[in-house]
């Protein structure tokens, strides 16, 4: 019986979560609530995925509706890991918050920061697993609005700002996005995306469809932070509360590439996309341009969680590189640095969230001889970095590894250099923090002691996974490799 | 034991051992003792191997898979058990050697010293028995990273513009040149392990070959092949243990290492002799070695000087490696040995006389030979077997080089080799005559050897230079195994 929902628990747990915290009002519980909802959905993903691994796609009609006239709900190889992903960060960030949100929002807004967190990740959840444009379209919006919302909480009043800034875009991408979804339906009747590739042949280049794919590709590459539709990210990032800001850097973009992915290769597929259509050489391109720049501009930010963010630019940059290349490589670079990325920035983004809570701050200065006043928390940063860089025996390692095996299969030189080069820049802005940490003496006076062990188990966790993931590649890369296959075998 | 568990050991020991330090950090007395526990314990090991090796055996072990088709793996080949015969043996008489160094200097952050020191034998041992080119890169750059707290150690500008440079160098050579050669030897071999004859025969065209072979000679950067040379120097800020067991040994030698295995294993003697895509090689190495030699004559900083001899010395190794000759090739693996003990017991004696004197230059070192007979004595033998003064141990790889140059009919190599023993004395000799011959300064407070366990280390490895060319018969077997 419950095996059978789980499709459908996967995203009605957390989604029903929020209005009862909302109800109960008090911090505690709703806290608890938002952990109990975040490990169930962990759960759940983590049942869906082995049982994709074992049976094949799952196939959920919303409501008994078959579809394409109900919603369906479909997990195959691609989905189900980006699912295992977004919710394994969700029950990491959850237990951490308690104590990150208790010293840095005010306490009658702590059960709000909870309500959100579950509809985030049910938003989150639900564009994942949606097997209806449409449906993905309601989902995108309960996972902005609660971003939002998520940003404007930070304590710092540019807070308000930044999530203004992000409001006005992302509503844009949705919008853009719609529009497409809207064309599509013009062009074949349906909003099913599995009949939705069934269809479109038939309607191939006429010039509603063409349009469909140019508005959807600029709006979730606003959602995604491609360059130059990133300016709202860096501010974001900066300025959201700590635990909100780890769980959307390592969740939130990484979701939309997966919807960007889905329209390329399942809706549209690649006969269209990448070759009748130059969008594999433009990807290139501007992916190029995002990692270089927001690389250089990374390694002169004096606040280290704006580095961190810039740096993020960068590597979505590598992510979207490996879509360009549209090989079985690049695909499984992609995907695999989508999650590897995922881990790495949750696991900093943690880290430097239990700093901010010590030392108030995390603007170099506060960050001198950190490596003696928080040494776990300095460790894992460094090891972080290292996975941030590409080190062999971390996660990083093995999207560089993939990211530069398919620019030299597909012939292009060019990209493997690039992509070595940039990591250096990576090496540059890490050693920043060493440096800091362990070659500069503290600023008298400067507040010493670990963060809580409620904050410091789960970064470490993701610290952990970053190294494991880099040793023992078979549950990544073979997801990633048997999710690049799917993409490139479903190609009409 | 199983020769796979020993393997397994011989990585451990050396990473458990830096758990005890760590934890034995408060008690000064019992955190050397463990050094010295695990290094003993290392050797056992490690000398636990040969007797399977010697015998035509290769021991091998594989941990897990870290990409598709690429395992983390070990192999004890002859070349791997020579270096981390030489590395594991070193690190005993270093630790002593440590000891006495650390406390007569007073030295800060003893305990991160001896746990990076045992994490970067862990690397070394790794890089000595992997079994494919990936789990060399893994140990390779882990050795940089665990060594980069010992450059930083005593954490002043300086020692942060040296970590700089070492990292910089060493990080951006490996990823920028060693990493795309490795990925593009898999995308056209298919396979990484180490293969006796190479995997590359007949992948890919001579210019491609040759491509790859300057991505990985230059990617290696720690076998200090100029232009990628300046890290070496660099890293001299670090306390004299340091440069001694791992900048004379450790870090350099898994350099010269890895070209060795990169040229026999990786791309084959005789493919590379025959596509003439080498040919460019020995002409770089020879003129590191003269360039770094003259460089070495003109520094006047005891330690610089040992250096730049050091990068001239390993350019030999690269030399002898390129001319592709079994000779050559046996000199190279032996010279990797005999290098070893005469450097470190230099940058011993460099360090006995900071610790006891306080001098780093070599113009202070006037009359020093009659206060430190024993430290003087030690350089000397040193000195000379650098230079290639028979019966040395230095003069035994010497003159396979010079046969091995003769027998490829490479005139240059023979020339640089002639050339560059005359400067290896033009830069040794005049340390020497000074510390015996010339009369002290006077005005200076007097002082004597530096603490026995210095003196004694240093008289060890000296000893072992003298004595090494009449116990080569192991080295040299193994040295021959490789050459094939």
């Amino acid at each position: 019986m419950i095996q059978e929902h789980l499709p459908a628990l996967q995203v009605v747990v957390p989604l029903a979560a929020a209005p009862l915290i909302v109800l109960l009002r008090h911090a505690g519980i709703a806290w608890a609530l938002a952990v109990a909802a975040s490990l169930c959905a962990f759960g759940a993903s983590l049942a869906l995925a082995l049982e994709v691994a074992r049976a094949g796609p799952i196939s959920y009609a919303m409501g008994n509706w078959p579809p394409p006239w109900g919603i369906e709900y479909r997990v195959d190889a691609l989905s189900a890991f980006v699912l295992v992903l977004v919710s394994a960060v969700g029950a990491l960030v959850a237990p951490y918050a308690r104590r990150s949100v208790a010293a840095e929002l005010p306490r009658e807004q702590h059960y709000l920061y909870y309500a959100v967190h579950c509809l985030c990740l049910a938003g989150l959840l639900g564009m994942t697993i949606t097997g209806d444009a449409f449906n993905l379209f309601v989902f995108m919006e309960i996972a902005s609005l609660s971003m939002y919302v998520l940003i404007a909480l930070g304590r710092d009043r540019r807070a308000l700002l930044a999530a203004y800034q992000y409001l006005i875009l992302g509503t844009i991408g949705a919008t853009f996005y719609v529009i497409g979804v809207g064309l599509l339906y013009l062009a074949t009747g349906t909003l099913n995306i599995a009949d939705l590739a069934a269809r479109l042949p038939e309607a191939q280049a006429t010039r509603a469809v063409l349009a469909a794919l140019a508005f959807i590709t600029v709006g979730v590459s606003l959602k995604l932070a491609l360059f130059p539709l990133h300016l709202w990210l860096p501010n974001a990032y900066a300025y959201a509360p700590s635990a909100a800001t780890a769980f959307l850097a390592a969740t939130a973009t990484k979701v939309s590439v997966y919807v960007l992915l889905r329209f390329y290769f399942t809706v549209f597929g690649a006969p269209l996309v990448v070759d009748a259509l130059p969008v594999p050489q433009i990807l290139i391109g501007l992916s190029a341009i995002a990692i270089v720049s927001a690389s250089l501009v990374a390694l002169w930010q004096t606040d280290f969680k704006r580095l961190l963010a810039y740096s993020s630019v960068a590597q979505i940059g590598y992510i979207t590189l490996g879509i360009g290349m549209a090989t079985r490589d690049g695909l499984t670079a992609a995907v695999v640095h989508l999650f590897n990325h995922g881990i790495t920035k949750g696991a900093l983004f943690l880290l430097v969230g239990g700093v901010a809570l010590r030392a108030g701050g995390v603007d170099f200065g506060r960050l001198r001889g950190l490596g003696r006043r928080m040494p776990l928390t300095s460790l894992g940063v460094t090891l972080a970095g290292l996975s941030l860089i590409g080190v062999p025996g971390t996660a990083g390692f093995v999207s560089k590894w993939y990211l530069v095996l398919g620019a030299l299969e597909a012939g292009q030189a060019w990209l493997a250099a690039l992509v070595v080069l940039t990591s250096l820049i990576a090496v540059a802005y890490v050693w920043r923090f060493v440096e800091a940490a362990y070659l500069s003496e503290p600023e008298p006076g400067a507040p010493s002691g670990e963060a809580p062990l409620s904050m410091l188990v789960p970064s470490w966790v993701l610290v952990g996974a970053c190294l494991w993931f880099g040793l023992d590649t078979s549950y990544t890369v073979e997801g990633a490799r048997r999710a690049a296959a799917l993409m490139l075998g479903n190609a009409p | 034991m199983t020769p796979a568990q020993l393997i397994i050991a011989c990585l451990a020991v050396p990473a458990a051992g830096a758990i005890g330090i760590a934890l034995a950090g408060r008690w000064p007395n019992l955190r050397e003792g463990v050094t010295l526990a695990t290094a003993g314990l290392l050797l056992a090991c490690v000398l636990a191997l040969l007797p399977t090796v010697q015998a035509g055996g290769v021991p091998q072990l594989f941990v897990l898979e870290m990409l598709p088709g690429i395992a983390l793996g070990f192999r004890v080949e002859p070349l791997g058990m020579l270096f981390a015969l030489v590395a594991s043996g070193l690190w005993i008489v270093n630790s002593v050697y440590s000891i006495g160094y650390m406390r007569g200097n007073d030295e800060a952050h003893q305990t991160r010293f001896y746990v990076c020191f045992a994490l970067a034998l862990a690397a070394t041992m790794g890089i000595a028995f992997s079994a494919n080119l990936l789990t060399l890169f893994l140990f390779y750059e882990m050795l940089t990273l665990v060594t980069w707290p010992l450059v930083t150690h005593h954490g002043d500008a300086e020692a942060k513009q040296g970590g700089r440079l070492y990292l910089g160098f060493l990080l951006g050579t490996s990823i920028a040149l060693l990493l795309p050669a490795i990925i593009a030897t898999w995308a056209l071999a298919g396979t990484l392990e180490f293969t006796p004859g190479g995997i590359l025969r007949g992948t890919a065209s001579g210019s491609v070959i040759g491509g790859l072979l300057a991505l990985y000679m230059f990617g290696i950067g720690k076998a200090a092949l100029m232009p990628f040379h300046r890290w070496l120097p660099a890293a001299m800020v670090a306390p004299t243990p340091v440069s001694a067991l791992l900048h004379a040994v450790a870090v350099v030698k898994a350099g010269v290492f890895t070209v060795v295995k990169v040229v026999v294993y990786v791309f084959g003697v005789e493919t590379l002799a025959g596509i003439r895509a080498a040919d460019w090689l020995p002409a770089v190495a020879g003129f590191t070695i003269v360039a770094a030699s003259i460089v070495a004559l003109r520094s006047d900083n005891l330690k610089r000087r040992l250096a730049y001899s050091t990068v001239s010395q390993l350019s030999y190794v690269v030399l002898a490696a390129a001319l592709l000759t079994p000779l050559s090739v046996a000199g190279a693996v032996f010279h990797i040995a005999a290098h070893a003990v005469g450097k470190i017991t230099l940058f011993f004696c460099a360090g006995a006389i900071y610790t006891a004197a306080g001098k780093t230059e070599v113009s202070q070192l006037d009359g020093i030979g009659r206060r430190m007979p024993w430290t003087m004595g030690a350089f000397t033998v040193g000195a000379l077997s650098l230079i290639g003064i028979p019966p040395l141990a230095g003069f035994l790889s010497k003159w396979m080089m010079f046969q091995g140059a003769a027998q490829a009919g490479n005139t240059m190599a023979l020339a640089v080799l002639g050339l560059s023993t005359l400067l290896n004395a033009a830069y040794f000799l005049p340390i020497v005559y000074a510390a015996f011959w010339r009369a002290p300064p006077g005005g200076e407070a007097p002082h004597g050897e530096a603490p026995w366990p210095m003196v004694a280390a240093l008289l060890v490895t000296a000893g072992a230079t003298a004595v090494l060319p009449f116990a080569s018969a192991v080295p040299l077997a193994l040295a021959r195994a490789v050459a094939g």
